[in-house]
C-alpha cells in the first residue's frame, strides 16, 4: 500500500478500477473483508471500511449469507464519476506543465491527436 | 465501543526519573493498537502497569473495568510478550509450551504446533540454548496462541529476521481476523506494522503525543517541495512539522489541510506535494516534541 493515502481509499480505488476495466463483472461477488486484509497485509477494519464506502456508494452491495457483490450498473457509475475527475486530476497539471514550456493549445491538441505514432 | 483499557492521569516515578507523566488514554476492543516511541519513552513502563507487574504512583489504571494490580480474574485474560521474558534454568521449549496451555484459558494447541512449524523451532532444546531469534519467536507462538482477549506484545521479535517478522505480522492479520481480539504492540519497525494497526499511540519522555487512528494520521501530514518562496507562500499560517532547504529549495512538511484542490492549487503555486509515511510523521513529532522542550528551558 502506498504511504500517506488512506488506505481505505486505496482499496475502493482499486475495486472501482477493476470494475471499469471489466476484471471485477457485475453481480459477481466482490472480495471480502479478510481476504483483502491477507492479501494487502493490512487491517480488517481498514479494509472493512473501504468495503463499506462502496456499499455505501451503491457500487457494491450485501447478498446474505454470501458476501458483497457487485451492484448492475456500478461500473456506468464509477465511469460517470471518473470523468467528472479527469479536467482536475489530469487536464490542469498538464495545462500548468505546458504553460511553463510555452506550449501551446494547439501544440498539445497535436501531440495527444499524435501521440500514438511517436517513436 | 468498550474500551479494554483504559488510563486516566497516570504518573509513575523511578526514583528521580518520572517515566509516565499523567499519561490518559483507552484501548478499543477488537483493535490492534501500535504503541510508538523511543526507547526510554515509557513504553515498557506502561506495558508494566498495565500487566499488573508495578504500580501506578498516581492516576487510574483499569483492565477489563478492574485494576490489573494482583488481580487473577484480570490477569488471566492478558497475554504479555516481552522481549527480556525469564525461564527457568532447565525449561526446554515444550516446557514452556506446556505451562502455556495450563496458563491461557483460550490457549490453543493445534495453532500452537502450527506455529511452532511455521518458525522451525525445535521442542527439545532449552530456552537458554536457543539462538536469539528463536528466542523470539517462541514468544510469538505464546502470544498468538493464548489467544487471550488483551495480548501484549512489547518489541517481541529481537534477532527475528525479515522472513520471521512477516510470517508474525501475516499470522497475527489471520487469526485476528478469525478471532478478533484486542492487541497492543510497541515497536521501532513502525514501517512495518503501519498497515496493521488500526490506532497509534505515540510516547516521548513519559507523555502521549498521538492518540489517534492511523488512518486519519496518514491524511494528516503533507510534504511541500519547491523552490523556497513557492514554498513559503503555500504554507502560509500553516503548523509547520519540518523543515529542509538546499539553497532556494525547501522541503517543508506541515498539516494537511484536508482539501481536496490542495494538489490543484500546489500546481499553480509550482511546489509538489509528497505524502507522508507514518514513521516520518512520527519522527516529525518526537523531534519536534524533543526542541520544544529544550527551548522552553
Amino acid at each position: 500500500m502506498d504511504e500517506g493515502r488512506p488506505i481505505f481509499r486505496q482499496i475502493t480505488d482499486q475495486i472501482e478500477s477493476s470494475i471499469i476495466d471489466g476484471s471485477l463483472a457485475e453481480e459477481t461477488r466482490a472480495p471480502s473483508t479478510n481476504e483483502l486484509a491477507a492479501f494487502h497485509r493490512i487491517n480488517p477494519a481498514t479494509a472493512a471500511k473501504g468495503i463499506n464506502q462502496l456499499a455505501a456508494d451503491g457500487i457494491l452491495y450485501k447478498r446474505r449469507g454470501i458476501g458483497m457483490f457487485v451492484s448492475a450498473g456500478a461500473q456506468a457509475k464509477i465511469r460517470a464519476r471518473r470523468r467528472e475527475r479527469f479536467a482536475h486530476e489530469y487536464v490542469y497539471p498538464l495545462v500548468i506543465e505546458a504553460r511553463k514550456l510555452g506550449l501551446s493549445a494547439e501544440e498539445i491538441k497535436d501531440m495527444i491527436e499524435h501521440w500514438e505514432d511517436q517513436p | 465501543m468498550n474500551s479494554v483499557v483504559a488510563l486516566s492521569n497516570v504518573t509513575k516515578r523511578y526514583g528521580d526519573v518520572t517515566a509516565l507523566d499523567g499519561v490518559s488514554f483507552a484501548v478499543r476492543e477488537n483493535t490492534i493498537t501500535g504503541l510508538l516511541g523511543r526507547n526510554g519513552a515509557g513504553k515498557s513502563t506502561l506495558m508494566r502497569l498495565l500487566t499488573g507487574q508495578d504500580l501506578a504512583g498516581s492516576g487510574r489504571t483499569e483492565i477489563f473495568g478492574a485494576r490489573p494490580y494482583e488481580n487473577e480474574a484480570v490477569l488471566s485474560q492478558v497475554s504479555f510478550i516481552k522481549e527480556n521474558q525469564r525461564y527457568p534454568d532447565n525449561f526446554k521449549v515444550r516446557h514452556v509450551l506446556r505451562a502455556a496451555r495450563t496458563l491461557y484459558p483460550n490457549w490453543d494447541q493445534d495453532f500452537a504446533d502450527s506455529l511452532m512449524e511455521d518458525f522451525r523451532l525445535p521442542l527439545n532444546r532449552r530456552m537458554n540454548r536457543l539462538s536469539r531469534g528463536m528466542f523470539s519467536a517462541v514468544g510469538i507462538v505464546l502470544g498468538l496462541a493464548s489467544r487471550a482477549p488483551l495480548t501484549l506484545f512489547d518489541e517481541p521479535y529481537l534477532g527475528l529476521d525479515a522472513v520471521a517478522r512477516q510470517l508474525f505480522y501475516d499470522r497475527l492479520l489471520a487469526d485476528y481476523a478469525e478471532n478478533p481480539r484486542t492487541v497492543v504492540l510497541s515497536t521501532h519497525l513502525i514501517d512495518e506494522v503501519s498497515d496493521l494497526i488500526e490506532h497509534v499511540l505515540l510516547i516521548d519522555g513519559g507523555r502521549m503525543l498521538l492518540d489517534q487512528d492511523a488512518e486519519t494520521l496518514r491524511e494528516q501530514a503533507v510534504t511541500v517541495t519547491g523552490p523556497t518562496a513557492a514554498v513559503d507562500e503555500f504554507t502560509a499560517g500553516r503548523d509547520e512539522l519540518h523543515r529542509e532547504q538546499m539553497g532556494g529549495f525547501a522541503r517543508v512538511t506541515v498539516r494537511s489541510t484536508g482539501d481536496s484542490t490542495e494538489r490543484t492549487r500546489a500546481h499553480s503555486h509550482g511546489v509538489e506535494l509528497e505524502p507522508v509515511s507514518l514513521q516520518q510523521l512520527v519522527v516529525h513529532t518526537t523531534t519536534r516534541n524533543t526542541s520544544s522542550k529544550e527551548s522552553s528551558r
